[in-house]
């Protein structure tokens, strides 16, 4: 947490809306493809272009995935009515939004961080998402555009917005709450929750008090934030905003307003005259939606297992750095890493390789493959940097480590030629072994880099520094 | 007083036997009513447009099945006029709102397709009050519809225009819409048949909504019959309609000349002199209706049905709030009218000033008001309870009674201009018909006798949901003592 | 009968949200109409409705939905020539006010 924000006493509070678009085929009120990337208004239907005399029909997938989600974030599951929510604006083909309101399908729930900290879960509902709208003219922004073109394909995509309780104090913990939501999303397989594609936005509600104030103080909400790093900043900056105005005796005004990334400041979104008044009601097109006991058995049955609990796992069985585990589980690699620990690979091996030299994925290298190029390193049948080397042909083409080893000419050098190569160099540089043996480890480098170059880069730096430290101390 | 009524209609049934038979071609038939439509409708104004080219290709294709022995549907070869509110795909829907003048949608409503399906020929777009919100098809913005008895009278509304093709004999059949009384009030004052089907029991899909949660697409006929073939052909199941019904019993027609004797019959009392302003006349024939059903058989007897003395007040809410809500999407952007301004907010205004008449425009106010914050509960959410008090007095009455009695319109068809000043005296029009939108219920009203002007009265017969055939039992049977 | 239930400026507000402009003229026909309506609908407070459901579409039905399966999609050429302005296969709009929503 920054410490400008803490210096005078001020608590920060932070309440997160998360929208997360679905990856359903379809959309959620008509048979659209839910699809990106193609021509303008051609994903498009008399419903999701809100045609006159076209009605919604909501995607059962969509209600599953929502339902999946809330349970995953312990909520409970309830019968729910869509409502509209009026306000007129070019990218909202209906200029309303068909969302739920008073009785939305999840309710009541909490998300656990890494830290083991619990945020509370206000709701989390089933909502559409609206068009895209570009701003034509010199700035590309919305501001000084000479017009605006609407494209409505993404006009009905399936959203859940998951709407956090006013329970996060430090910028950390909503950066946190953010990544372990992305990470229970994308263990559900619900959506591809890419921040920076906006398959997943997050709107900040921002308030600060001073410590000991039970009341909560006025909010506003930041929208178009695209990042972690400027949710991070926007809050900070809202915060400080806030805090100034207050040292000067006044107070923020509650409303929405945009982050700017480029100059670093959130901006007023509107006009006073704009009071929100959305003059939400049930939406009479489509019926409350009522699922059975038995459904959300079935749901809770199946829920695939969650971030926290293969976090757990992994480190149980490890004892590696918390902040591999986490990271191995949010790449989805904590499956893969505990099967090559079951096949025999080292914890602390595995984990160093798929932290440091897999991140860009597996690509074509199977569990066993890992496990046996550990072995086979562990053994010194190949050096570490071999070892990277062939990791980058198995992810690219697969095959079995022996075999490759052997396409690459990397075979293990004797143990006694390594000791012949360093009694030869101790010689020649006998100024430098001096100093050596005396203790300045810095020649240490020297010597391996020497047998190094002789052996072609093939040589295993353990073994080497393992005889060098023999050699000076038999002297 | 003018007339354009014939002296007899000839049946959608009968027309769709003899084009069936290959006795009588669909084109000839179609002639016949373009040359009919070609002599009154300068004086009725019923549609907004009628579809000659369409309609020719349409009739064509029907005789051209018939010569190849091929199956046709049961309304081969019937003309069959379309609510301008309902989407006829690349044909101009309008909603006779300057702000969707010209706009030509890229599909047809679900209703639509099944009577091309069912053979029938779509003449045209019939006139309506703009947006279907209206009792006399005088908020038309392409100007007003005549009544064909009194062309100085107003045809009622909002389905003005197809009440009047049907009266015309412009068409046996015509499609309207009834969101609070749209088809039973222009049907009474034209002497037609008019069905509001159970909500949910015709798809809304592709009608231009008015008020969501009460509108409901319905035919107009010339018999009880005719109207029950014709629901027959656009009820159903559509899973394009969230609030369409899954189990539809389609058979109307076969239970028409059961008797009524063992049948319990209640007449709201309310609606038979308990609230002010429903004529004396009208409901002197809505007794003379209940000595026919008693005459044959049925138990009669007066109920009370003490929630209608506030249908109004709550229909004045939740059908504007809706309505409010619905026409939104109207903002210049994406179809119709569009007057251009200095930015988007100035285009949306100036576009929907200018496109929206008076009428419409008091209703979107009124319902955003009602749903705006601070005013929800007082309005919207107490008609809302209204409502679940109607429906709860109606489920009593129907423990004990089939069906029940009461007129349709408080009154015979009124002079154009009479009551377009006062919103309260035109809205008082809907008095008999809203309570069976407020619960989804079906109503028919049948022709019964006229007025000391001349002008044709009606009865309504409302039932509980889904029980349309007895519904259309006990309106045949008065239909047979009407003639 | 109680006092104005609606006034001049609530009625322009409420035209504001509706994305309507009203003539001076307009502005005071439309407080009184909406006024006489606002007063009939009073007539519901003599009712006890403390206990009743509010009941906000007329069917008991649940649960309608739809597979996941894609329907045909429409072609530009169906919607685009009904726009009242068009660029680039997109919707055009005059330019918007302050930021998005
Ligand atoms: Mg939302
Ligand atoms: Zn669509």
């Amino acid at each position: 947490m920054n410490q400008e924000i803490f210096k005078d006493n001020w608590e920060l509070i932070v309440g997160l809306e998360v929208h997360t678009e679905l990856a359903t085929k379809t959309k959620l009120f008509c048979g659209c493809l839910n699809q990106f990337g193609n021509e303008p208004n051609t994903n498009v239907c008399p419903v999701c272009l809100g045609l006159p005399g076209s009605l919604p029909v909501v995607n059962e997938i969509a209600v599953y995935f929502a339902m999946q989600l809330g349970r995953a974030l312990h909520c409970s599951v309830n019968r729910s009515v869509f409502a509209r929510k009026n306000y007129f604006y070019p990218d909202m083909p209906k200029d309303y939004q068909i969302s739920q309101y008073d009785l939305p399908t999840n309710l009541e729930g909490y998300l656990e961080l890494p830290s083991g900290e619990t945020i509370g879960i206000e709701r989390a509902h089933i909502e559409e998402d609206t068009g895209k709208t570009t701003h034509i003219g010199t700035s590309g922004r919305i501001s000084g555009a000479d017009y605006s073109l609407v494209d409505y394909n993404r006009a009905g995509v399936p959203l859940i917005e998951i709407v956090s309780k006013p329970e996060i104090r430090t910028i950390e913990q909503a950066k946190a709450y953010v990544s372990e939501l992305r990470g229970i999303i994308l263990a559900l397989e619900i959506s591809d929750a890419k921040m920076e594609e906006g398959s997943i936005r997050v709107d900040a509600n921002v308030s600060v008090r001073e410590i000991g104030e039970n009341d909560l103080r006025t909010r506003c909400e930041i929208k178009n934030v695209n990042s972690l790093k400027s949710l991070g900043r926007a809050i900070e900056y809202e915060a400080n905003r806030h805090i100034g105005l207050y040292k000067n005796g006044e107070s923020p005004r509650q409303e929405t307003r945009h982050w700017d990334e480029n100059a670093g400041r959130t901006r007023s979104g509107r006009s006073k005259e704009d009071a929100e008044d959305y003059r939400y009601f049930p939406e009479p097109d489509l019926v409350p939606l009522n699922p059975s006991e038995e459904t959300i058995t079935k749901i809770d049955q199946e829920m695939p297992e969650l971030p926290s609990k293969r976090r757990e796992k992994l480190a149980n069985l490890t004892g590696v750095k918390p902040s591999d585990v986490a990271l191995l589980v949010e790449r989805n690699h904590d499956v893969f890493a505990l099967d090559v620990i079951r096949r025999g690979g080292l914890p602390d091996q595995v984990v160093k390789h798929l932290v440091n030299n897999l991140s860009a994925g597996l690509g074509e290298l199977t569990a066993e493959s890992l496990a046996q190029l550990v072995q086979m390193e562990n053994k010194s049948e190949i050096t570490s940097t071999q070892a990277k080397k062939m990791l980058g042909e198995l992810v690219q083409r697969g095959g079995t480590p022996a075999e490759l080893a052997t396409e690459l000419g990397f075979e293990a050098i004797e143990t006694n030629e390594i000791e012949n190569l360093v009694d030869q160099l101790i010689n020649q540089h006998s100024d430098e072994w001096e100093r050596f043996c005396s203790g300045d480890t810095k020649v240490q480098g020297f010597f391996v880099g020497q047998v190094m170059k002789a052996t072609s880069g093939q040589a295993d730096g353990k073994l080497i520094n393992q005889i060098l430290n023999e050699r000076s101390t038999s002297k | 007083m003018s007339s354009m009524v014939p002296d007899q209609y000839q049946s959608a049934s009968e027309i769709a036997e003899l084009v069936t038979t290959g006795e009588i071609s669909a084109i000839e038939i179609l002639e016949r009513h373009l040359n009919h439509i070609e002599q009154y409708e300068k004086d009725v104004h019923a549609f907004n447009l009628v579809t000659i080219d369409e309609a020719r290709a349409a009739a064509e294709e029907t005789d051209k099945l018939i010569a190849k022995g091929e199956r046709v549907g049961p309304l081969a070869g019937v003309p069959v006029a379309v609510k301008d509110n309902l989407c006829t795909e690349g044909i101009p829907t309008t909603a006779s709102s300057k702000i969707l003048e010209g706009w030509k949608p890229p599909y047809d409503a679900t209703v639509v397709k099944k009577l091309k399906e069912a053979g029938a020929t779509i003449v045209g777009k019939t006139n309506l009050d703009e947006f279907a919100m209206g009792s006399s098809t005088e908020n038309s913005a392409f100007g007003p519809t005549r009544n064909p008895h009194d062309l100085s009278c107003v045809p009622g509304g909002s389905s003005g225009g197809s009440a009047a093709a049907v009266a015309a004999g412009f068409a046996p059949i015509a499609i309207g819409s009834d969101t609070g009384g749209s088809i039973r009030q222009p049907a009474s004052l034209c002497g037609v048949v008019g069905v509001k089907p159970t909500y949910g029991g015709v798809s809304r899909y592709g009608l231009l909504a008015f008020a969501s949660s009460l509108d409901q697409v319905g035919p107009f006929a010339t018999s009880v019959k005719d109207a029950a073939i014709v629901h027959e052909v656009i009820g159903g199941y559509d899973p394009l309609d969230s609030t369409s019904i899954k189990q539809t019993s389609n058979s109307f027609l076969e239970v028409l000349d059961k008797d009524i004797s063992t049948l319990k019959v209640g007449v709201i009392s309310e609606l038979m002199g308990g609230i002010d302003g429903i004529t004396r006349e009208v409901i002197e024939q809505a007794n003379k209706a209940v000595s026919v059903l008693s005459a044959a058989g049925a138990q009669v007897e007066e109920i009370s049905l003490p929630a209608a003395l506030y249908c109004l007040s709550a229909y004045y809410l939740i059908a504007p709030a809706e309505a409010s809500s619905n026409l939104s999407r109207y903002d210049g952007v994406r179809y119709g009218l569009r007057i251009d301004g200095a930015n988007l907010n100035e285009m949306n205004v100036n576009t929907r000033t200018e496109g929206f008449g008076d009428e419409v425009k008091r209703r979107i106010m009124l319902g955003t008001y009602a749903l705006s914050a601070g005013y929800y509960d007082a309005y919207y959410g107490k008609a809302l309870k209204v409502r679940r008090l109607l429906a709860e007095n109606f489920a009593a009455l129907y423990k004990e009674y089939d069906v029940l009695l009461s007129p349709t319109s408080p009154c015979t068809a009124f002079k154009l201009g009479e009551k377009v000043s006062d919103p309260m005296t035109m809205y008082v029009n809907d008095v008999c018909t809203i309570p069976s939108n407020l619960v989804g219920h079906p109503a028919i009203s049948i022709p019964f006798g006229h007025g000391q002007d001349g002008m044709p009265i009606g009865v309504q017969i409302l039932a509980p949901p889904m029980k349309e055939p007895v519904m259309y039992q006990v309106a045949h049977t008065l239909e047979m003592a009407a003639q | 009968m109680m006092s104005e239930p609606i006034s001049p400026e609530e009625v322009a507000h409420v035209a504001y949200l509706a994305r309507l402009r009203l003539t001076e003229d307009e502005l005071s026909r439309f407080t009184e109409q909406l006024g006489a309506i606002l007063n009939h609908a009073e007539d519901v407070e003599a009712l006890e409705l403390d206990d009743t459901e509010p009941m906000s579409h007329p069917l008991p039905i649940e649960n309608t939905m739809r597979e996941d399966t894609p329907s045909p999609m429409l072609k530009p050429s169906d919607f685009l020539p009904e726009a009242p302005a068009v660029e680039d296969g997109r919707f055009l709009v005059p330019k918007i006010l302050g930021e998005e929503p």
